[in-house]
């Protein structure tokens, strides 16, 4: 382990070999937008809202899970990568049926706050409006597809915290859809544990706790000591 | 060969080739790639067989082998010792059959090899093979020379010899970025690993109207495993995977043939020419996705995961099947090394042109009368692929564009006709190399119907991994349909260029970076197309079909 | 000079936004004092005036009628600001898009009457195909999300553009 020294938005700021960009930039107070990242889980590089700008690069890079150079130039807030953010946030809301008004997360919702964070006020975009279900077999728990980002948070913390790995994706674009097991329904699965573990990690109301009505989703992370949601967020 | 009477096709035994005991005067190619098969080749051979046999031509042999390249008029039959090809030569046409069996027996017909514009403008290394040896026979292949480029690799040249001569030869990957090839073996090469190295093949052929990696493994898979066990000795790997898709069995068929059949005479396997290095291959068969093609996404797939890529670094030569440095490449790429090993570095890098050497193998699809598979120098012209060897457009079309690259290609105007066909000068027209599908298109095409067929093909296929390929594509190709049905503002074709950009800029892998390209350059070149879709609500090919315009403000589809 | 014109429209939506245009309470004197309202749920005017400066939609574009409606508002308004969620993004009368106007008529006409069920005729609006946002048909000017916006948000927006000034609503209110 050597330290490396960087400049994130212009300040000087240093890190260990190994380190990822947004792990750097969070420990200086510096703000990158993410939404599959949760620390503690593996990192996946999906949702591509945490992409930075590196100096002398014409690739941009998500910063969850490039790691830090010596020298390097990083550039979190530019023109673009806003604009690239705030597409990508109007994708997420136009790809499902997010109805924030009769969502179980309604202000407790890691979407909405994305929204106001890249400063999204419509879509330009039209909705798919795609058909998609809610599965309430389980006893504690349902999944709403029509909320679901496929950030795959469940499926990384059900595989790697739990050991279950009863979540999984399954089919392709905008076809594909979290499973449990090998697409049975939820409560017929063998493997799933009813730890909870998904529905507190989920960013958005597509995992939820029976009983729960609209904006009554309560994320209770300490319960998941070993993750750190939100670090280096404010809301 | 014929007294077996006519058992059921599925029961019945591969026929084997007549050979002649004696001296052979004049031999009978018989295609067996995938097209002429599936017009009943292998009846034509029989029959051929038969007629060959009740004419008493005792000199006279008929072989089975791979692709001859002009698949439009298969079945295909080719005399080489005559210099002809017979071209459709159906079953049960008793005139073309006759007329093959009259050529070897010294009669005239068929066209010209040596003088058919459609052969002579062609340089044969991938393909040198392809057409000339029974592909389900490693001795086919032992007998032209096969085996001996790795002999003389692990015999007489050390990995960092061999390295340095694929480096010297400029080849580049032949998959569709053109990464040097040299380049990417020294990585692995230097990478430490004492639990192993591996080396991929990646046959996951998916672009469509790209048929050169299937024709390449039906034709002469004993090059293609050749070609992997001297990267294998170069850059330090004993095990190899070849990644075939599923849509392909008589790739996998043959190559599992040739697997056993290159084991079982000790051409793969441990201890390669008495030497200490061994390596064996086993097939993988993909579960038809097209971003496996994808090399991280192919991974996972071997891995047994979900076929979907991951963010590179690191790059699969410092960590890539189980963790261990791997090499991969496109079956083409590891075709072309027993030919850059056995006659050098030099020879290899004296065809084609600037920063693009060698040959490219080319599928020529579309409205073209040479449809078939090519392989040529980089450096010629579109225009001489197209025209020359393509034999321009049938029934005397009207050239509009040619596409290239695939999904992640461009299509290109008539101006760029006689643009070079290297890796450089496709970038700049907005296009890529890509595995080399090439695609030739007609004025009665639609270049915004075209874009949005390829934004079909990527939404479709996008794995769903990143937000922009998932939702960016299908956004896109929803844009696109609007203007195909005379729905679209300019405000809507201003969101389609601007999530062109941003797709390109933020997807995960490059097949989601190089979506928006079919978009891009029909936009460049076609732009007048997607006006006269949006202001004027006609489409000039007559392709689309305009939606009417008063039922469309009534449903308030478009704004008055 | 003479005060800007401001009107207010109430399509596809359950009249929550006007509500929270109300719950600015004594504010509503000040911004009544510097405006005319010239058409709304606030006055009785039965058509569509010319020559308005603002107009506050309220509510999805969903019938025949509301396309009707939202044509004229635009072709009479300089500043047109789509108030809500409903008019934002379609909102809850977008959550019919995934099933179709024949089933919801069906549900809500049909199997869930006990008297006299039919299907309604011609005086009631037809459903279009689908619901869209207001910007999704006519241009918009300002866009004011939140299910409702709050009366505060609201406030600042009529503020802005009575004084002339352009609002900004990106990022300072919760989004849906």
């Amino acid at each position: 382990m050597s330290v490396l020294t960087l400049t994130i938005e212009g300040r000087d700021v240093a890190g260990q070999t190994g380190h990822t960009i947004l792990q750097v930039a969070r420990e200086n107070g510096i703000a990158i937008p993410t939404l599959c990242h949760l620390q503690g889980l593996s990192d996946v590089g999906a949702c591509r809202l945490c992409v930075v700008e590196v100096e002398g690069q014409r690739k941009l890079f998500p910063a969850c899970v490039t790691t830090i150079d010596e020298g390097m130039k990083v550039t979190v807030n530019s023109e673009r990568l806003a604009a690239h953010r705030r597409r990508i946030v109007e994708l997420l809301f136009t790809e499902r049926n997010h109805i924030c008004s009769v969502c179980v997360a309604d202000r407790n919702c890691e979407l909405q706050d994305l929204a106001v964070e890249v400063g999204l006020t419509h879509f330009d975009l039209p909705l798919l409006s795609p058909q998609a279900v809610v599965d309430a077999t389980h006893e504690r728990f349902g999944i709403d597809h029509n909320r679901c980002v496929l950030c795959t948070r469940c499926v990384r913390v059900c595989d790697e915290i739990e050991g279950a790995h009863t979540w999984d994706v399954m089919g392709r674009g905008t076809e594909a859809r979290l499973i449990t097991d090998m697409g049975i329904p939820w409560g017929d699965s063998n493997t799933c544990t009813s730890c909870g573990k998904c529905v507190q990690v989920c960013p958005t109301g597509a995992l939820f706790e029976k009983g729960r009505s609209v904006a009554e989703a309560r994320r209770r992370r300490p319960y998941l000591p070993y993750l750190v949601a939100h670090e280096g967020r404010t809301r | 060969m014929t007294e077996a009477g006519t058992p059921t096709p599925a029961r019945r035994r591969r026929q084997e080739s007549l050979i002649p005991a004696g001296p052979v005067r004049a031999s009978a190619h018989v295609c067996m790639a995938a097209g002429c098969l599936s017009m009943q080749a292998d009846t034509v051979f029989d029959s051929l067989c038969e007629r060959v046999t009740a004419r008493g031509l005792t000199d006279v042999a008929v072989k089975r082998v791979g692709c001859l390249g002009l698949c439009a008029a298969g079945p295909l039959v080719a005399v080489p010792e005559m210099g002809r090809m017979y071209d459709h030569v159906a079953a049960g046409d008793d005139a073309a059959l006759d007329g093959v069996v009259d050529g070897l027996a010294g009669g005239e017909g068929g066209r010209q090899t040596a003088t058919d514009p459609f052969f002579s403008h062609q340089v044969k290394v991938v393909l040198e093979h392809c057409g000339q040896i029974d592909p389900e026979r490693v001795e086919d292949y032992v007998a032209v020379g096969g085996y001996e480029s790795l002999t003389k690799a692990v015999t007489t040249m050390t990995p960092a010899e061999v390295l340095g001569e694929v480096s010297r030869s400029g080849i580049r990957g032949r998959g569709g970025a053109g990464y040097p090839t040299g380049l990417k073996w020294t990585t692995v090469a230097k990478t430490d690993s004492p639990q192993g190295k591996y080396v991929v093949c990646n046959g996951d052929e998916g672009d469509p109207g790209a048929f050169m990696d299937r024709s390449v493994l039906e034709s002469s898979p004993q090059q293609v495993l050749e070609g992997m066990a001297i990267a294998g000795y170069a850059v330090g790997a004993n095990h190899g995977y070849v990644y075939v898709r599923a849509e392909y069995p008589l790739a996998v068929k043959r190559l599992t043939t040739a697997i056993r059949q290159a084991e079982h005479a000790g051409l793969l396997g441990p201890r390669i020419a008495d030497t200490s290095f061994g390596f064996d291959v086993e097939i993988r068969i993909g579960a038809g996705a097209f971003v496996c093609g994808e090399e991280t996404a192919l991974i996972a797939s071997i891995e047994g995961g979900r076929g979907t890529p991951r963010p590179r670094p690191p790059y699969p030569a410092a960590s890539g099947l189980w963790g261990k440095p791997t090499l991969i490449n496109n079956v083409e790429t590891l075709a072309s090394i027993p030919a850059i090993i056995g006659r050098g570095a030099e020879w290899y890098s004296a065809i084609g042109s600037g920063k693009s050497l060698g040959t490219k193998v080319f599928a020529l699809a579309g409205s073209v009368v040479n449809t078939g598979l090519i392989e040529v120098p980089l450096g010629l012209t579109l225009r001489e692929i197209v025209f020359d060897i393509g034999g321009g457009l049938p029934g005397g079309g009207k050239f509009k564009a040619v596409q290239t690259g695939g999904p992640s290609g461009g299509c290109m105007p008539e101006s760029l006709l006689d643009m070079s066909v290297d890796y450089e000068s496709l970038a700049q027209a907005g296009s890529i190399m890509g595995s080399g599908g090439m695609i030739v298109m007609d004025d009665g095409t639609c270049m915004v119907d075209v874009a949005k067929f390829f934004m079909d093909f990527c939404r479709e296929e996008s794995c769903g991994k990143c937000v922009p390929c998932r939702v960016g594509t299908t956004q896109m190709y929803h844009l696109l349909d609007r203007i195909t049905r005379g729905l679209a503002s300019r405000d809507e074709l201003g969101e389609l260029e601007s999530l062109a950009g941003m797709v390109r800029d933020t997807s995960l892998c490059g097949l989601g970076q190089g979506s928006p390209n079919p978009v891009v350059s029909t936009l460049r070149y076609f732009r007048d197309e997607y006006m006269a879709h949006i202001d004027d609500h006609v489409c000039p090919a007559g392709v689309c079909k305009m939606e009417p315009r008063e039922a469309a403000l009534a449903a308030g589809e478009v704004a008055p | 000079m003479s005060k800007p014109r401001l009107a207010t429209i109430w399509l596809d939506g359950c009249s929550g936004c006007h509500m929270s245009l109300l719950d600015m309470d004594e504010r509503l004197f000040d911004i009544t004092e510097r405006v005319d309202i010239v058409y709304g749920a606030l006055v009785d005017v039965k058509e569509f005036p010319e020559d308005v400066d603002v107009t506050l939609v309220e509510g999805a574009i969903s019938s025949e009628d509301d396309l009707r409606k939202i044509y004229e508002v635009r072709r009479n308004t300089r500043v047109l600001v789509s108030l809500g969620d409903c008019a934002v993004t379609s909102n809850v009368p977008g959550m019919r898009n995934q099933i179709g106007p024949a089933a919801i008529l069906e549900r809500a006409y049909l199997e869930n009457v006990t008297i006299n069920p039919q299907l309604p005729g011609p005086m009631v609006p037809r459903l279009l195909a689908m619901s869209r946002p207001v910007h999704a048909v006519v241009k918009v000017d300002v866009f004011v999300p939140g299910c409702p916006p709050s009366a505060d948000l609201i406030h600042s927006v009529l503020d802005d553009l009575i004084s002339g000034r352009v609002p900004v609503t990106a990022g300072v209110t919760c989004f849906g």
